[in-house]
């Protein structure tokens, strides 16, 4: 399709279609109910320092410092790097390592703070006409509000922003097809008008023109309410899509509403689109009407096993432990699992005791016969279910095969690294393989050689640049040698014509001298040894003789 | 407090394995019953002693392997070999032609390969194929449908066939199988290759009793409830229309533009879908998803072969019917079948 169609179609509302993709039970109904309520002060949080994929900021307090809400605890300095910010005020009680939310339950360094109760912010103003502001102003302002993207990716938007490529659309991402999952929901629903700001700013700094909303169609309140707010924001056209997971994951929305495909390994911004979460948007918007910092994000806590289901507003740094309290929580049984993120895409906590962070969107606490707990894992019968539902069109069984025998080259062929992890494929295969979790090994692994080739590669570089090194300096060295001596004879030369002493005919005169005394000695030698011969009674004075 | 870890995703639908085996022999009644109904009681037995050998053998290997025992019952693909093989030979043959056949096919062909998911034969067919041409006369040895016989065999005189050789009243298989005539009757499939062999057309053939409206008498009817008993398993997407589609598809077409050149002396379409193992090998047989090729794609072009082949071989070849040697072929261009059909993945150019 030519690109001037393409825009046609696109602008004349057509949605296309993806390969694959499944219908797990929604359950959204458990959260959506209820409006978004304000999660209570806890009395501590723990602020981990990177919440974003990039470099962790510089830390800019001190363990006894009294922070306030939205005071920065880091500092954005180098590259991709995002500050982070105190929850509410109180004071800094540790700076150390501590467990993060992450799939491996890794630690990294958190900032402790005690709060005092009092929820003081620091004083923050907004700008009423972000248009007449440098570029370079706005993203600042959005970098130092620390803001990454809230759908979970958690990439520094403003470094998102700052690739200045012709783009033909934003696409605001409020699709939200993870089953469970009602943040964006309920933001939706609640602050259309604040999202759209938000939209607009974010329109504004990728000198696009048009917006694109999409909303997958299980959320006909969040579209109504979208429609209304719509309406002052013409460069923004709504998009419904048909509920099938996972339609929200980027590459699968930008083929549903463009029909173009992100090239592989490359960004959405290639192909001249960029995307946003709608989560995003409202705090973008906050930022720049406000100069608010975030610090605090709608989270779905959900699940059978808590006795008030539902989204709150949850400051970043609150321990899980807290939410769950406010939530109702009553664990179930030994098998009781604490999803971070929903049912299909999140990871399992080891315990209570780490914090909600920027890309945390929901809380999933399921009792057993809700999500039961995976069966023993039977050996692959291919029959294909995997391959029908994967929305990358890969193949997951013979990645899987691959996988198992480590076949790197094969992983390649069969690009692996075009897997997008939303675990559609483990969810249909009847012999319960944990697919996902072998591709993520798999490409653990990959990177891994990489990165260890890419090592082996510098030292050989290295060897190499030495050795070549050594080589020189030794020729330099011989080559300054043969120039000394050549300059030496021709001094001599010189010395010679110009009717001085050869320094030669001195040498040859040692010599002779040499040759003399030496000749004299052998001489005397024979003499004693005739001598001896002779006479064996002169020994003494012969040793004499010799001796002198 | 910990809480338990596990990966991602953590919701799964409920369809095990044993679900789909259980789909699939589910979907094998009406043919069975079919089966039952015109050529007797035999097939129940033969069902019996496949099923029996077939666990046995399943057993061994496993514990042999040093696997649990119950782990390989469990998923139920040796039963679904073995009533596969079991309905695919004459239903009153030796007891021993299926025990051969079943323990080759577990054995050999499944677990020397490495059990479920791991071989590249069909085991059913290969089990099939090693009895066809091992034991030719057994194999061939179909009785004629009950309603041109003149023997009636209660459930006790198959049996009685099966495990001796002759019925109570002293009759053997060679006599159950001659028609009112006096002579031996063959498969309508085999009969009618015989007759134009001998240069009668295809309207002569046609006038034998072992013929119905549309094919051989009885198996026009198993092959539709074989059909019927696909259909569900379409529906249920237990399989997907590929393999099947392809097949029929890859008979169909050349049988069709033979017929239409030389109605005399080819085998019309229709008599070609509803005679031997067409919709047993379409639907039950040739979808065997460990030995099919992997994609969609790929598939079809899978089932297009099976039904060439077939249609190859009943033409020209030296046997009668051809869908075990047909899947069997099929079975071996797999690998290359998958490297030319990948699919183009997300982002590699592909247009959606």
């Amino acid at each position: 399709m030519s690109s001037s169609a393409n825009i046609k179609a696109i602008e004349a509302g057509q949605i296309w279609s993806f390969p694959g993709g499944i219908h797990p039970p929604e359950r959204k109904e458990l959260s959506n109910q209820a409006p978004i309520a304000e999660m209570p002060i806890a009395d501590n949080y723990i602020v981990p320092i990177k919440q974003h994929s990039g470099a962790a900021g510089e830390i800019s307090v001190a363990v006894g410092d009294r922070v306030l809400r939205g005071q920065p605890l880091t500092k954005s300095g180098v590259s991709m790097g995002l500050p982070v910010h105190a929850p509410t005020s109180g004071t800094v009680t540790a700076i150390g390592p501590g467990r993060i939310a992450h799939p491996s339950g890794m630690a990294d360094i958190v900032i402790r703070i005690a709060a005092d109760g009092h929820d003081e912010a620091i004083a923050h103003t907004g700008l009423t006409d972000y248009e007449q502001v440098a570029r370079a102003d706005l993203l600042e302002r959005i970098r130092a509000a620390g803001i990454a993207g809230l759908g979970g990716a958690g990439f520094p938007t403003a470094q998102k922003l700052a690739l200045q490529r012709p783009i033909d659309y934003l696409i605001i991402n409020g699709v939200e097809c993870e089953p469970y999952i009602s943040a964006d929901d309920r933001l939706m629903r609640e602050h259309a008008k604040t999202i759209l700001d938000g939209a607009k700013i974010l329109l504004h700094l990728a000198d696009a023109k048009k917006g694109l909303v999409a909303v997958e169609d299980n959320k006909p309140e969040a579209i109504a309410a979208l429609k209304e707010a719509l309406a002052d924001y013409p460069q923004f056209s709504l998009r419904v899509v048909p509920t099938k997971y996972p339609s929200g994951g980027e590459k699968q929305l930008i083929q549903l509403l463009t029909g173009r495909q992100v090239p592989s390994r490359g960004l959405p911004i290639d192909i001249g689109l960029l995307m946003q979460n709608v989560g995003t948007a409202y705090a973008v918007s906050r930022a720049i009407r406000d100069g608010e910092p975030l610090t605090q994000r709608v989270v779905t806590v959900t699940g059978e096993a808590v006795r008030r289901p539902g989204n709150y507003w949850v400051r970043i740094g609150t321990p899980v432990a807290e939410v769950l309290r406010e939530a109702g929580f009553e664990r179930q049984s030994e098998e009781q699992r604490i999803i971070m993120g929903g049912p299909m895409m999140g990871f399992t906590l080891p315990d209570t005791d780490v914090p909600v962070v920027k890309i945390t969107n929901c809380l999933l606490l399921p009792s057993v016969s809700e999500l039961a707990p995976a069966q023993q894992e039977m050996p692959c019968i291919r029959c294909g279910a995997c391959a029908d539902v994967c929305p990358a069109q890969l193949l997951p069984q013979q990645l899987q095969w691959l996988a198992k025998a480590k076949d790197y080259d094969g992983l390649e062929q069969q690009n692996l690294f075009d897997c997008i992890e939303c675990g559609a494929c483990a969810y249909v295969c009847p012999s319960e393989i944990p697919l996902v979790h072998y591709y993520r090994k798999a490409k653990a692994e990959v990177r891994n050689m990489a990165r260890e080739k890419a090592k082996a590669e510098i030292a050989r570089e290295r060897f190499e640049a030495r050795q070549e090194r050594l080589e020189r300096e030794k020729e330099e060295r011989l080559e300054r040698h043969r120039k000394a001596a050549e300059a030496r004879k021709k001094a001599q030369a010189e010395q010679v014509n110009s009717g001085g002493d050869n320094p030669q005919d001195a040498v040859q005169a040692a010599i002779a001298r040499a040759k003399a005394r030496k000749a004299a000695q052998q001489k005397a030698a024979a003499e004693q040894a005739t001598n001896e011969a002779t006479n064996e009674g002169k020994n003494e004075a012969n040793d004499g003789e010799n001796n002198a | 407090m910990t809480f338990k870890l596990a990966a991602s995703p953590h919701s799964h639908q409920r369809r095990t394995t044993q679900q789909v085996m259980r789909w699939v022999y589910m979907a094998l009644i009406p043919g069975l019953l079919a089966l039952i109904y015109f050529f007797g009681w035999g097939v129940i037995w033969q069902l019996g002693l496949a099923i029996i050998t077939a666990w046995v053998a399943e057993a061994a290997c496993m514990s042999l392997r040093g696997r649990p025992i119950g782990f390989a019952w469990r998923d139920h693909t040796a039963l679904v070999t073995a009533i596969l093989l079991a309905i695919s030979i004459p239903g009153l043959a030796p007891w021993w032609l299926i025990v051969i056949g079943t323990a080759f096919a577990v054995i050999v062909v499944k677990h020397v390969y490495g059990g479920v998911g791991q071989n590249i034969f069909n085991p059913a067919m290969a089990g099939y194929v090693l009895l066809l041409i091992s034991f030719p006369v057994q194999m061939t040895s179909w009785p004629l449908p009950q309603q041109i016989s003149q023997f009636e065999l209660s459930f006790l005189d198959s049996a009685s066939v099966i495990f001796t050789g002759f019925t109570p009243a002293g009759y053997n298989l060679e006599q159950l199988r001659m028609g009112a005539d006096g002579l031996t009757m063959a498969t309508p499939l085999d009969s009618l290759r015989t007759a134009l062999n001998h240069q009668l057309t295809v309207g002569e053939a046609l006038q034998q009793p072992i013929f119905g409206d549309l094919a051989g008498l009885g198996w026009q009817w198993v092959n539709l409830a074989f059909l019927l008993g696909g259909l569900v398993l379409l529906k249920q997407r237990i399989i997907s229309w590929h393999i099947p589609g392809g097949m029929l598809l890859g008979l169909m077409v050349p049988a069709t533009l033979a017929w239409m050149f030389a109605p005399d002396q080819s085998v019309s379409p229709v008599m070609h879908l509803l005679s031997g193992a067409t919709m047993l090998g379409a639907f039950f047989i040739a979808t065997d998803p460990v030995t099919a090729a992997t994609s969609n794609r790929g598939r079809l072009y899978f089932g297009l072969l099976i039904g060439f082949i077939v249609f190859a071989i009943r033409t020209w070849g030296g046997y009668p019917d051809a869908v075990a040697f047909a899947v069997l072929l099929a079975n071996m261009t797999v690998p290359v079948i998958d490297k030319y059909t990948q699919p183009v993945a997300y982002g590699h150019g592909g247009r959606s």
